[in-house]
């Protein structure tokens, strides 16, 4: 289960003097779940289209199943499915007819195709809409279809562009636990982007933080936020009732503080060990009344602004 | 061994066509083009017996008047299809990429293993061949009809000019569609195609006469005695006539449908001398108008080259 499945390298595109892709490389191994978080604007469409061979990179190359996908889009495509953002439907046919035409559009047979469409459908829950006009379906109902409508070709990889954006939370676990249990199951791998981080946060097994056009960081959640607050691991929010003058520079003279911000009430000190329970004892010995103290965890959303803010500054 | 699924170009052809027959649109132009050529015809039928000529020897081609002749109260049927004609193809194709891309079924389609040009292609075909099945069978009925209402059978002569009238006809519209069909990947809101193209046909079948009626006057010879500077005038407000696409298709179905025309250009009094008046075989009728037809059929293909172009080079991007 080692193998790379999509490779890219060096890949950069450049639209006039704008460059959407700076110089991308990333390998993504079979039957894994990868996050490409950004902000918008941030390449990940475009990155994406030329994987699929939609858009033809300035230089570098792309190799998604060991083809070239500027080379030969079709074989990639029949290999790979995609879900754009905001995926549309032919309103005037219904979820299955939809689900047909795409697997004819596969070489399936009318019969193949209809047989596995019901199947998928009953799959994604859909099953009592399928002969409802696709135009009916609501924005959620919409996304499993469109989830259906990348499974019918059996692919090997499939890309999810922005798929949690505009459904319900509700909506967005069960479409999320799906795509998971895709990935377990039938050991299909998922490269899905999003700038929603919390979802992509519970189901990825890797992601990688896309910025401007350049892939900031790759890695596991855990590994991603030691790489990048390995001198300020912890943050402690404390609530004192009367801050003293001097009790942020005692505080930061401790060793494994690395800083103090004050504001008002409300004190965050970074450290790069867990110094909790001194830095309690510290400001109750300083007579500032410690009104309670919270440790705060960095998750995605924390990584994220970080790299964020950093592009932004580049 | 025979392939068991269909070619995906023709699926995709399929549900075009599928999708113009459900279409308002094309019952609601099935119906007006319907009901023109039953007032066409139904004004031919007053007026042929006046077009029966006196002398029974010569050969009258009566039965191709049922398309040309007219009482004056509605044009013939040949006017109302090069009128209405534009107007089908237009509507056939002025949304055909744009609507797809406005409501997101062009990426989802794109990102399956089919050639990009496929669904341009497909439009297209699909478009012609529902075209090409309502000018036949509205051609057939026509002829049956009047067959039933004057009883005298069309020659195979007559027959045949009849189809390749009808042929001609769906080339003329394929240039009006190929051309909705360019505006449609052109510009992204379908109303702005429409538009264009409609401002095009309405340029051609209003202004342009007019434009080219200016362009005569001030460009008429000084010196009227001249018969070669008349002559050399003549020719080119002819050839200017002709850039229009209307002008091609008018002197290409009069000729075919009216075999007396014996010539589009004006011609010298040594030419007509000794000219035997009957009317010309279909082969020479054909030799006669075979320039407009190449004009025509050049137009749509450049239209279609230009489009597949700009489709091929576009980049396909969700909504």
């Amino acid at each position: 289960m080692l193998d790379p499945i999509i490779e890219l390298q060096d890949l950069t595109k450049k639209y006039d003097q704008f460059i959407a892709v700076n110089r991308l490389s990333l390998t993504i191994k079979k039957g894994e779940v990868f996050g490409l978080l950004g902000p918008n604007g941030a390449g990940k469409s475009t990155t994406i289209l030329m994987m699929l061979g939609l858009s033809e990179p300035t230089s570098g190359s792309v190799r998604v199943c060991g083809i070239n996908s500027t080379r030969q889009p079709i074989l990639v495509k029949q290999k790979v499915g995609y879900l754009p953002d905001d995926v549309g439907f032919y309103e005037d046919l219904t979820g299955l007819e939809n689900l047909v035409y795409t697997g004819e559009l596969n070489q399936l047979t009318k019969e193949e195709a209809a047989r596995r469409a019901k199947e998928l459908l009953a799959r994604v829950g859909l099953s009592d809409a399928a002969n409802k006009k696709a135009g009916a379906y609501s924005r959620g109902m919409r996304q499993r279809l469109g989830l259906a409508d990348v499974l019918i070709k059996q692919p090997q990889v499939i890309i999810l562009d922005e798929p949690t954006l505009g459904i319900d939370p509700a909506g967005v676990k069960e479409l999320l636990q799906l795509i998971q249990r895709l990935s377990k199951d039938e050991g299909i791998t998922v490269l899905l982007s999003s700038h929603h981080l919390h979802q992509v946060q519970q189901i990825c097994d890797r992601v990688g933080i896309f910025v401007q056009g350049k892939l900031l960081a790759q890695g596991n959640v855990a590994s991603l936020s030691r790489q990048l607050f390995a001198e300020d691991l912890l943050v402690l929010e404390v609530g004192v009732k009367q801050p003293t003058p001097y009790l942020s520079e005692e505080l930061i003279q401790m060793d494994g503080v690395t800083s103090v911000r004050q504001d008002n009430h409300l004190l965050y000190i970074s450290c790069s060990r867990d110094l909790t329970g001194e830095i309690a004892e510290k400001i109750v010995a300083s007579g500032a009344g410690l009104i309670h103290l919270n440790q705060k965890q960095y998750g995605l959303d924390e990584i994220y602004h970080r790299y964020f803010e950093r592009g932004e500054v580049k | 061994m025979k392939a068991e699924f269909a070619s995906p170009f023709w699926v995709m052809v399929r549900k075009e066509v599928a999708d113009h027959m459900r279409s308002w649109r094309y019952n609601l132009l099935l119906l007006l083009i319907g009901l023109t050529c039953i007032g066409s015809l139904y004004t031919a039928m007053m007026s042929i017996r006046e077009a029966v000529p006196k002398d029974e020897t010569l050969n009258a081609f009566l039965f191709l008047k049922l398309f040309t002749v007219s009482d004056g109260t509605l044009p013939p049927f040949i006017t109302f299809i090069g009128f209405l004609g534009p107007l089908l193809g237009i509507s056939l194709g002025f949304d055909a990429i744009n609507s797809e891309r406005n409501k997101g079924t062009l990426s989802r389609v794109m990102a399956q293993p089919i050639h990009r040009d496929f669904l341009i292609g497909a439009k297209f075909v699909a478009a012609l061949i529902v075209i090409s099945m309502m000018f036949l069978s509205l051609g057939f009925l026509v002829m049956g009809l009047g067959l039933l209402a004057i009883g005298i059978p069309p020659s195979p002569e007559e027959f045949l000019r009849m189809l390749l009238f009808l042929l001609l006809s769906i080339v003329y519209v394929g240039f009006w569609l190929s051309l909705a069909i360019l505006f449609s990947i052109k510009f992204r809101q379908s109303a702005t195609s429409a538009l264009s193209s409609l401002s095009i046909w309405l340029f051609f079948s209003v202004f342009f006469t007019m434009l080219i009626q200016l362009i005569a006057n001030a460009t008429a010879p000084t010196n009227a005695l001249n018969p070669n500077d008349l002559l050399k005038h003549q020719q080119f407000i002819q050839f200017i006539m002709r850039i229009s696409p209307s002008q091609l298709f008018s002197e290409a179905t009069t000729t075919l449908l009216t075999p007396t025309v014996r010539s589009l250009g004006p011609l010298t009094m040594e030419q007509v001398y000794g000219a035997i008046p009957s009317p010309l075989p279909l082969g020479q009728s054909m030799l006669l108008i075979w320039p407009q037809i190449t004009g025509m059929i050049a137009a749509t293909l450049v239209c279609f080259a230009i489009s597949y172009v700009y489709f091929m080079r576009q980049e396909i991007r969700s909504r």
